[in-house]
């Protein structure tokens, strides 16, 4: 059965990076601790150990089948673990870790919560090489962290602007501002999203507010008022467009402005909040994520359903999906051959990417209206859409290096 | 639309019909096996000769019985669905005539036979055969026909009662409300009528719906269709759980035939409805198209965090084995949940939807590509339930399930499923006695 792999904060991809690459055996503990297993115990012989491949010898002395663990810091990424230990059997399990904290933990029958979690320490020296990429790792978090600062620092005087027309009724230059100030939060989508009541308020189609039953505000919401669908026009979910719609008064307009410039307010607090922070599975992830965002609801023009300024929403996650690749690619580069390898396909198929859409405009100088790119184009785009796609979406394996 | 509020002119006293009827109170002796008639819903014939399914037998269910066959009967390999609307000329009796014909070819076809006694070959040479013949040979291969009664037979859009049964509609029969993550096309879902013809032999359900299509001509029309090629539920513990689209396995959970207690709660209509349709059943259908390029781009362990089982086994992430119990309380080391607060298996989970639980009965489709060159793949969702509510509540608690980011629901339709015709009678007869 393989391990799963479970992602959660920063310490436990720094941690995992650790445990990349290849170790000696030469730092090994000589005599095995011993692991007693009951059916409601779980005991390790030593509370610390040496770094290097640790033995473990574990006997189960209880009445049912039994599984013994060792978490990373985290509690949640499984670092070591032997399955199936039947009563009366004594196994072997050998550990190779780093120094740092973990946990050890037995899991009777299989299911329900680990039992006798008890912290176990590894002293010592790293193996060869890891720290190099540790501090890599490290610095990777904190490039990424300040992009979001910055993207979001850029974000909100340009909804300010594009919120201040709209309640002011000068349809004509919310228009013109509608795209660009979106940008910022296209590029870093994911993140914003991981703030969970956030995103709804912000950039909820209208589709999805009324299927979840919760207020539509926010980007969306003002897009309609700004090009208003014809008496014939349908929504993305094939309902009417006029049906539960009337344009917003000067009141509700207000509301909505106010509202807008309030969440991004709101989300700029929590990224400059000390306690913010993201790992690096977070920033790869990130990566994949923002390609999916193009290649579901991009792609397909039902972002921006009214405005038909798709194209800058998918130039912004693709921006966003470079970025989060480029702060992780000197870490997939001196993983191994390989890991420079898989770098240099993304590289090329961003490339190619954003040479195909420079063919639609720029931001600059404004992309072309969606509705009128056809189907051949968008299969263009989608096409390449997966070519780098594909290749990226190997990226945290790589990243984190954590051996199958 | 529709305006049908007066007969047209110059219509004919009797019914229109597209095949003789002769032969319909006899079938019980017309070459099929005394016991395939009024037995217990879950019985079956099993007949020797002509090709054979991967057990070495092919399977008859009967037609006639307390409950139509196609819901707790096991879930057969393969589906075809159509949803039918009536013409804008076919009057009451008409409607009543579609129905007898209907059950007439459906009660032979289940049974391997053609639609009508001179079937395929046996019919005048100067006349078109009354059956198409593509299933000469083919034996029953398990094959179900369930009928079922859209929201629009009873009142038109605009309110029209046309076959004066608006009195008896049931007060929950009505299109479902928009859901997180509809993507519905205009025109793709609801109906007057429906058809799941079911079958272990893909021919063989083609053959039934193209038969029963050609049999309304004038009558009624296919609206839309579908066709699916494996089954995504068990509906018997006999069955192993099959896997879905996505690589999991579907429908571990789902309520089983030899579960009568379950069935009868949560499946069969009871005195608290309307009348007709005691020991009916609701049908819903969801064309829900699967984004898989994007899926497949997913890791592992997300994979499985998101269903909330492991792709292997099909085992909880709570612990276990398939058909352990979901254990929504257990804890990781970490005091996370071991099943995710938005992990599928939690969002549809019986605790979850106030109690509510669905017949799932569902088949994998690939309708070719779309203009992309994506695979226009997806899961055709179907579900049995007493009450459309139970679906409503299942659906809703999906509204923050993981997987919706990889799923958009493009069709929905909801169908009363009247009891199951007495033998010889006609399913619909409950509603039109």
């Amino acid at each position: 059965m393989p391990q799963r792999l479970i992602i959660g904060a920063a310490g436990a991809a720094a941690l995992a990076l650790a445990l990349s690459g290849c170790v000696p055996n030469s730092a090994a503990s000589t005599t095995a601790l011993t692991v007693d297993v009951t059916d409601d115990t779980c005991v390790v012989s030593e509370t610390t150990a040496a770094a290097g491949a640790i033995p473990f010898s574990i006997t189960n002395a209880g009445t049912g089948v039994n599984e013994f663990y060792i978490y990373a810091e985290d509690k949640l990424r499984i670092v070591g673990e032997k399955e199936n230990i039947t009563p009366g059997q004594s196994v072997s399990l050998v550990a190779q870790l780093d120094p740092g904290t973990y946990y050890t933990a037995c899991r009777f029958e299989r299911a329900g919560s680990p039992i006798g979690l008890a912290e176990f320490t590894v002293t010592g020296e790293a193996a060869l090489g890891t720290g190099a990429q540790q501090e890599q790792s490290e610095q990777a978090v904190t490039n990424y962290i300040a992009y979001i600062k910055q993207q979001v620092a850029e974000l909100t005087p340009r909804v300010t602007a594009f919120a201040g027309a709209y309640a002011a009724n000068d349809d004509e230059t919310a228009r013109s501002l509608f795209a660009s100030a979106r940008l910022s939060y296209e590029r870093i989508e994911p993140t914003a999203e991981a703030f969970g009541d956030l995103d709804p308020k912000i950039d909820y189609r209208e589709v999805d507010a009324v299927a979840e039953g919760i207020d539509w505000t926010g980007f969306h919401r003002m897009e309609k008022d700004l090009w208003v669908p014809g008496a014939s026009d349908l929504n993305s979910d094939g309902q009417p467009a006029l049906v539960d719609w009337a344009p917003s008064t000067p009141v509700e307009r207000q509301q909505f402005a106010d509202g807008l410039v309030e969440n991004v307010k709101e989300l700029s607090a929590l990224v400059n909040a000390d306690d913010f922070s993201v790992s690096v599975a977070d920033i790869s992830n990130g990566a994949i994520a923002l390609l999916d965002e193009v290649a579901v609801g991009k792609i397909s023009g039902e972002e921006d359903w009214w405005s038909h300024t798709d194209l800058f929403d998918l130039y912004g996650n693709v921006e966003g999906a470079e970025v989060a690749f480029g702060t992780v690619r000197g870490i997939a580069t001196t993983s191994d051959a390989e890991g420079a390898a898989l770098a240099d396909d993304i590289e090329t198929e961003f490339a190619a990417l954003k040479t195909l859409l420079g063919t639609y405009g720029s931001i600059d100088s404004g992309f072309t209206s969606y509705d009128t790119v056809t189907s051949a184009q968008r299969k263009d785009i989608s096409d390449q859409v997966n070519a780098l796609a594909e290749p990226l979406s190997k990226l945290t394996h790589t990243v984190l290096g954590i051996a199958d | 639309m529709r305006q049908m509020n007066e007969p047209p002119v110059g219509k004919p006293e009797r019914a229109r019909t597209g095949l003789s009827r002769r032969g319909l109170f006899g079938l019980a002796g017309a070459g099929v096996a005394g016991v395939a008639i009024g037995g217990a819903s879950v019985g079956a014939v099993v007949s020797g000769g002509g090709a054979t399914n991967a057990a070495g037998v092919s399977t008859a269910y009967p037609f006639f019985g307390a409950h139509q066959a196609g819901i707790t009967t096991p879930a057969q390999d393969r589906l075809h669905f159509a949803a039918f609307d009536l013409s804008a000329t076919t009057s009451r009796d008409d409607l009543i005539a579609l129905l007898k014909d209907w059950s007439f070819a459906a009660a032979r076809m289940t049974q391997g036979q053609d639609v009508s006694e001179s079937g395929a070959v046996n019919g005048s040479p100067l006349a078109p055969p009354d059956d198409t013949g593509e299933a000469l040979n083919l034996p029953a291969s398990g094959l179900t026909i369930t009928i079922g009664f859209g929201p629009t037979l009873f009142t038109t859009d605009d309110g029209v009662d046309r076959f004066g049964i608006a009195s008896k509609k049931p007060a929950l029969l009505a299109s479902l409300p928009r859901f997180s993550g509809d993507a519905l096309k205009p025109g793709n879902g609801g109906g007057d009528l429906c058809i799941q013809a079911c079958a272990d032999d893909p021919q063989v359900a083609v053959h039934a719906i193209r038969n029963l299509t050609r049999i309304a001509f004038g009558r009624a029309s296919i609206r839309w269709s579908q066709l699916g090629f494996g089954r995504t539920s068990s509906t018997s513990t006999s069955q192993v759980t099959p896997r879905n689209l996505f690589g999991f396995k579907d429908g571990t959970a789902n309520i089983k035939a030899e579960d009568p207690m379950t069935v009868n709660d949560q499946v069969w209509v009871g005195t608290d409805d309307a009348a007709w349709l005691a020991g009916g059943s609701y049908l819903v259908t969801r064309k829900i198209r699967m984004i898989i390029e994007a899926w497949d781009r997913v890791m592992l362990g997300e994979q499985e965090k998101v269903i909330g089982r492991s792709k292997g086994e099909g085992a909880p992430l709570s612990g276990g084995t398939e058909f352990s119990p979901v254990d929504l309380e257990a804890e990781g080391a970490a005091g996370q949940p071991l099943i995710d607060s938005n992990a599928h298996v939690r969002l549809a989970h019986s605790s979850m939807t106030k109690g509510s639980q669905l017949l799932r009965r569902g088949y994998n489709f690939v309708d070719g590509n779309d203009e992309l060159g994506r695979l226009d793949a997806g899961l055709f969702f179907i579900s049995f339930q007493r009450s459309p509510q139970q679906f409503i509540d299942v659906q809703s608690s999906l509204s923050r399930d993981a997987l919706n980011e990889y799923v958009k629901h493009v069709s929905s339709g909801v169908f009363a499923i009247p009891p199951g015709a007495a033998s010889g009678s006609y399913v619909g007869a409950t509603l039109f006695g």
